[in-house]
């Protein structure tokens, strides 16, 4: 239990320019990429991926090999990747610091798994507010394609890769994969009902990948050092590091890479530097705002999708949001209900009513007008949004909403009574 | 009334289209072009969108309407967001907006009659390790004060 930590995804960071091909390459880059094309089957690449147990980092933790094995290989129809760089989950903010830190790691990521699958076109989906590294990126994919990493039959292999960098334009639904294939195709950003997955019928309703850009970065690696190292990296079934972003009331906010299955209070107390003043801990929100709040008494926890789903929260994207006794949960749960009324696309009743007349009911409790049935009322709405909306946004929005009135009745109930302000 | 758009980004918006495998994909970028050029996207603007890309008017309406990037209103010189989301209102955000709210003499949603500040809120921006944070247009702002917000104000002013 003694192995100290690898950083593999962000061992480089510190070097100056790194987001310049010549560094990149100068630090071993693309080096994986010009092996596996000349000694590699797309199907042994893919294999690969899938012993290497790579779970996605961008909220639901499936594995990204089984996904891309979903992809069928004999349509005559063209198959997508689309890259998701839409970080919307509050919280979140670890795939920034790739792209502007590394965009190369990416773009080689992108492109061995295009080749794993057979995908000629890859888009990247990038939030809108990040011109700025859009723009680093688009740059990067110039300078790939001038090295003949990206573009028309890349490195003499007869294979075809174009990527386009995408910008959204500020709808956190849009990182819901459904949603983001009709904001790629030009359209509002409403999720499709599933089934047909995206695997089958995706952009375009063409064959398609989705995955997040942490989950890609891990690529390269993987096949530069074998699944076995990487597996060894984190848990059998859960391979690899991952970068936890933590925020909120710690000494050292910022990223973190540790091995997936690191303790959550380690991360607080030793690598975060503990809290940032002298109050004490509250409660810590683990994997972004829609994962379900813990107590301080939860936090000795490992860090992997199975062990999280079992203290009934979730590591969804590695956020870790970080309370103090100076914070009330009325304001924890104002924030948390702000923000999904603001994000229901509203194609479902129980999230765009529920969500709306959960905020009203919170924010009347806030302005000290709070009636004793208002938490029995917040429960019954949330609980009716549980598994019975399109996308997973209506779950996302219930889980956390009901555990912080199941953890923190007692502080609502005397807001609402008055005792406390 | 076609708006006017320089010959230099219908160009870009030429290129911008054959990146993609059907038109109509190209709307977000193309729109973020045209806001960008001309402060907003006005009814004129959605009509040569929708020529442009051989789709009808309430498609590129439907898509200016659902994005929060996108405004049918113009937006003041300065589009001054401040992020609300929970990492950053633990750490000081209301406090920064009551502060811009005074300083400018606008509420959150509005822009200044000089037509020089428009003042929102926004959720979560992808940066809570620096927060409290603004974007002022597109440059980020972390680790905000209020002493900050004076010294970014000024020289925006400059
Ligand atoms: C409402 C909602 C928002 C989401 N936002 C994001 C996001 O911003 N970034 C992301 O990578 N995944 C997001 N996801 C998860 C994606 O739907 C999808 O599972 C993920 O992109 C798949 O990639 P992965 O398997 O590599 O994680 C979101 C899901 C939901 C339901
Ligand atoms: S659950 Fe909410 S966000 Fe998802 S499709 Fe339904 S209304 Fe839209
Ligand atoms: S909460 Fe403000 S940037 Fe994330």
């Amino acid at each position: 239990m003694n192995k100290v930590p690898e950083k593999v995804l962000t061992q480089n960071f510190g070097v100056e320019h790194l987001f310049k091909i010549d560094v990149y390459m100068k630090k071993g880059g693309y080096k994986t990429l010009k092996k596996v094309i000349k000694e590699l089957k797309p199907e042994e690449v893919l294999n690969e991926v899938k012993a290497a147990h790579l779970r996605g980092r961008g909220g639901a933790g499936f594995p990204a090999g089984v996904k891309w094995s979903f992809v069928p290989q004999d349509a005559d129809k063209p198959k997508y990747l689309c890259v998701n760089a839409d970080e919307g989950e509050p919280g979140t903010f670890k795939d920034r610091y790739i792209m502007s830190h590394n965009p190369h790691m990416l773009l080689e990521g992108i492109v061995l798994t295009s080749y794993a699958v057979g995908i000629h076109h890859a888009f990247i989906y990038i939030r809108g507010e990040y011109e700025n590294i859009a723009r680093r990126l688009e740059r990067a994919i110039l300078e790939a394609e001038k090295k003949g990493f990206v573009g028309k039959n890349l490195l003499n292999s007869g294979f075809d890769l174009q990527i386009t960098v995408h910008r959204g334009a500020g709808a956190y639904i849009c990182g819901e994969e459904t949603a983001l294939l009709e904001s790629l195709e030009g359209k509002r950003g409403h999720p499709r009902l599933k089934p047909p997955f995206p695997a089958a019928v995706g952009l375009f309703q063409c064959p398609t990948v989705i995955n997040n850009v942490e989950t890609l970065s891990n690529v390269p690696y993987i096949l530069e050092k074998g699944a076995d190292w990487f597996i060894q990296q984190g848990i059998p079934e859960d391979g690899g590091t991952r970068i936890f972003g933590v925020s909120g009331k710690v000494k050292n906010p910022g990223i973190y890479e540790l091995p997936v299955g690191s303790s959550l209070k380690e991360l607080i107390f030793k690598h975060a530097g503990g809290m940032k003043s002298n109050k004490k801990l509250k409660a810590v929100i683990p994997g972004g705002l829609s994962s379900p709040i813990l107590k301080p008494d939860e936090i000795d926890i490992p860090m992997d999708c199975e062990s999280l789903m079992k203290a009934d929260s979730m590591l969804g994207s590695g956020a870790v949001i970080v309370l103090d006794e100076g914070v009330a949960i009325i304001d924890v749960l104002r924030k948390v209900t702000q923000f999904y009324s603001h994000e229901s696309c509203g194609q479902c009743t129980p999230c765009r009513i529920g969500n709306s007349w959960i905020h009203k009911t919170v924010q009347r409790i806030y302005q000290g007008k709070g009636k004793k049935q208002d938490l029995d009322t917040i429960q019954r709405l949330a609980s009716n949004m549980l598994a019975k909306t399109l996308c997973p946004l209506g779950d996302a929005a219930a889980m956390p909403i009901l555990a912080i009135v199941k953890k923190f009745r007692k502080e609502l109930e005397s807001f609402i009574q008055g005792t406390i302000k | 009334m076609s708006p006017e758009i320089s010959n230099s980004v219908q160009k870009k918006i030429k290129e911008l289209i054959s990146r993609y495998p059907k038109k109509q994909a190209a709307i977000l970028p193309v729109i973020h072009l045209v806001q960008r050029e001309l402060g907003h996207i006005s009814e004129d603007s959605e009509q040569w969108v929708a020529d442009l890309l051989e789709i009808s008017p309430v498609r590129v309406r439907e898509v200016v309407t659902f994005y929060s990037m996108l405004s049918q209103k113009p937006l003041g010189k300065y589009h001054i967001q401040v992020c609300t989301n929970l990492s950053c209102s633990i750490l000081g955000a209301e406090k920064l907006i009551e502060h811009l709210s005074h300083k400018l003499g606008i509420k959150p949603g509005e822009t200044s009659e000089d037509g020089k500040f428009t003042l929102t809120t926004v959720e979560c921006l992808g940066a809570c390790e620096q927060a409290p944070n603004i974007m002022v247009n597109y440059d980020y702002y972390g680790h905000v004060d209020k002493e900050k917000v004076d010294q970014i104000l000024s020289e925006l002013d400059e």
